[in-house]
């Protein structure tokens, strides 16, 4: 059925101002397949259900709202460990700032480059994850980025990685828009650390896709911020199979638009995903966790733990899903959102929900949104810690279990220490 | 140490007086009990001086050494040297007691222009202090009194006041919720506490507490108003003939 007027003008506006790479190498068909799907679905628009919370105008529009270039004044997040650091400069590779990405057990390449090159195993990923993550929930804003991306990175993991790769996103033009795709393959056994951080461009579209074969382990930090202006709709499709392990944590500070979809299928039996999100935020903040967790193998869990510090009218949003495929038995599901509105102007829109097709499972979900606890500020003052710093503790301990869920710990400490310096730049 | 003098205070949500004008003096060194009935305004007593949401003070006032109480914040109060150990302590997920405890005494110190204390220094005092308490390093990793029972709080409670150090310390209701065992070892700890330079106010329902934090000094509240004091046989006085004899000589 074809998509009604209006957003049939909005997708046109929107691709009119893209031009189709025609010469995409093997990457062509995926892409060709891509732009079909984008105009049977037609672009999102504010009277979608799954964009009720979160008006996608700007994510559509034909060009992006220019951002304002921030100096954030401290050094950038992951600075200071070990890493493989591939630099993007509003969506553009920059290799004189990148690292040699020759690292032991790992297979790196740029997207742009290896379109001329047959590499079967991303063949096999790119938009094949997207597409496939647009049941039972249309995405369209991902298959725009499968059809158009104009970069990326392709990473296979075959061992060990011995230190992680950092895919740095730099913001320099105002009005920058970009669109990145990486495709991700961990094989059997593997294990890889991937960390992202920067604003990356005034506008930026992009898509993770991360296939994680049996046994292997994927671990992904990542940090958006602090650039206010920014706007970002970025979607991570996972796939595990048997026994696999994704984690995935990201910190959000500032950012007046970024919707965060994570679709994630369990397809392997005893696979773990466990999705967290901290995200902090002021005035006109506004954030948008969308998650969809699919069980579809026995035995497996998976944890969604997204926490939401607003103040000054800022606006937060979580739609979670986990779905219980028939025959995906012992299953155990655990979703939770909450909010700290730290003033009554700020606001929370949640909508968690559960579908369970199999009888002999475990799933739980909360969503909760309050103000500061009276009693325990109370008790903190008491023992002389000044309102201000009680405060700040308090909104640490809201934030505590989401925070949790980054295994290293320098990496946890790290997002903390971010955090709470975020906390004392807003300490009311 | 703590002068209050014909303190008035009322709800501040409704027109209801609780205190009636307290008149109360506590001395360095000593050792004053409030006792009363259930709703007598022992524990708005302890909330008020400690500075919390929810009181309006109409009259009177409260002094500690020299420094006026009702106008701090309570992160002042404590800096200058008031302690309150709650009948009910909060429980805090997601701040551990550690964190907790060296904050809070960092805090007061800073406030007072003093150095902070050092980790390994502070670190050395908790287990010191703790041991004493029986609390268990296990108790000192936890959030603030997180799954801790009746009688952990109550000490953690202890743990902070011997931590903290100050001038002039409140139990409200610390023998609530605790067996004989437990009220002996919060006793001891607060015993171990008492010097000339420090003052106590413990409020407490039952006489019980007193046979082991012996007090020098012995108050009866009613209605928001102290009506009778004497010695520690005051107490035991209530102990045996109950509240009613001493609130209808009185009337």
């Amino acid at each position: 059925m074809a998509a009604p007027q209006v957003r049939q003008d909005v997708t046109e506006g929107r691709l009119s101002a893209l031009a189709f790479p025609q010469a995409a190498g093997w990457t062509l068909p995926a892409r060709q397949g891509a732009l079909a799907r984008v105009r049977a679905m037609g672009l999102p628009g504010r009277r979608d259900e799954y964009w009720r919370f979160t008006d996608p105008a700007t994510l559509t529009a034909a060009e992006p709202q220019a951002a304002r270039l921030f100096e954030p004044g401290e050094s950038a997040p992951f600075s200071t460990m070990d890493r493989v650091q591939l630099v993007f400069v509003d969506g553009v590779f920059d290799a004189g700032a990148s690292d040699d990405p020759a690292l032991a057990g790992v297979e790196i390449s740029r997207l742009a480059e290896a379109q001329d090159q047959d590499i079967h195993w991303a063949r096999d990923i790119y938009g094949v994850l997207e597409a496939h993550g647009q049941t039972p929930v249309e995405r369209p804003l991902a298959a725009l980025n499968t059809a158009f991306a104009t970069d990326g990175v392709l990473i296979r993991v075959t061992g060990q990685a011995s230190k992680p790769v950092n895919l740095v996103y730099l913001h320099c033009s105002e009005t920058s828009d970009a669109i990145l795709h990486h495709v991700i393959r961990l094989e059997q056994g593997a294990d890889l650390t991937l960390l992202e951080n920067g604003p990356a461009a005034a506008r930026f579209n992009k898509v993770m896709e991360v296939d994680v074969a049996d046994g292997a382990a994927f671990h992904h930090v990542r940090t958006q911020g602090r650039d206010h202006d920014r706007r970002a709709v970025t979607h991570v499709f996972a796939r595990l199979g048997e026994s696999s392990t994704f984690k995935s944590f990201t910190m959000t500070a500032n950012g007046i638009l970024t919707r965060n979809e994570c679709i994630i299928e369990l397809t392997g039996d005893n696979a773990v995903a466990h999705v967290a999100g901290a995200a902090v935020g002021d005035g006109t903040f506004h954030h948008d966790d969308t998650v969809f967790v699919t069980h579809d193998a026995e035995n497996c869990e998976s944890r969604q733990v997204f926490k939401k510090v607003l103040r000054n009218g800022a606006t937060g949003v979580f739609q979670g899903k986990i779905l219980v495929q028939p025959g995906a038995q012992k299953t155990d599901g655990y979703q939770i959102s909450q909010s700290l509105l730290l003033d009554e102007d700020s606001q929370f829109l949640a909508k968690p929900e559960l579908e369970i097709y199999a009888d002999d499972v475990a799933c739980s979900h909360g969503s909760t949104s309050g103000a500061i606890d009276e009693e325990a500020l109370f008790y903190l003052r008491s023992r002389g810690v000044p309102k201000g710093e009680a405060t700040n503790l308090l909104v640490l301990s809201f934030l505590a279990e989401a925070i949790e869920e980054i295994e290293r710990e320098e990496i946890r400490e790290e997002i903390l220490d971010r955090l709470a310096a975020w906390l004392e730049r807003h300490r009311s | 140490m703590l002068n209050i003098k014909n303190l008035h205070v009322k709800l501040e949500e409704e027109d209801k007086p609780i205190l009636k004008g307290v008149d109360l003096t506590v001395e360095a060194g000593k050792v004053h009990a409030i006792m009363g009935p259930n709703g007598s305004g022992k524990s708005t007593l302890s909330y008020v001086l400690s500075g919390r949401d929810g009181y309006e003070v109409t009259d009177g006032s409260a002094h500690l050494r020299g420094a006026d109480l009702l106008g701090m914040d309570p992160e002042e109060r404590a800096a200058a040297g008031l302690f309150l150990a709650f009948q009910y302590p909060v429980e805090i997920p997601g701040v551990g007691n550690m964190t907790f405890l060296r904050t809070a005494v960092n805090a007061q110190r800073k406030a007072r222009g003093e150095e902070e204390m050092d980790a390994a220094t502070f670190l050395k005092e908790v287990r010191a202090r703790a041991r004493d308490l029986q609390i268990d390093a296990e108790m000192l990793k936890r959030p603030v009194n997180m799954g801790f029972s009746g009688g952990e709080k109550k000490r953690n409670e202890i743990l902070q006041m011997a931590m903290l150090e100050p001038r002039m310390c409140i139990l409200d209701e610390t023998d609530s919720g605790l067996d004989v065992d437990a009220m002996k070892l919060v006793a001891d700890g607060v015993n171990a506490l008492r010097s000339p330079d420090r003052g106590f106010l413990v409020i407490t329902h039952y006489q019980r507490l007193l046979d082991h934090i012996v007090p020098d000094v012995v108050h009866i509240m009613a209605d928001g108003r102290i009506v009778k004091t004497g010695g520690a046989d005051l107490a035991l006085e209530v102990e045996q003939n109950g509240y009613a004899d001493i609130l209808a000589e009185v009337a």
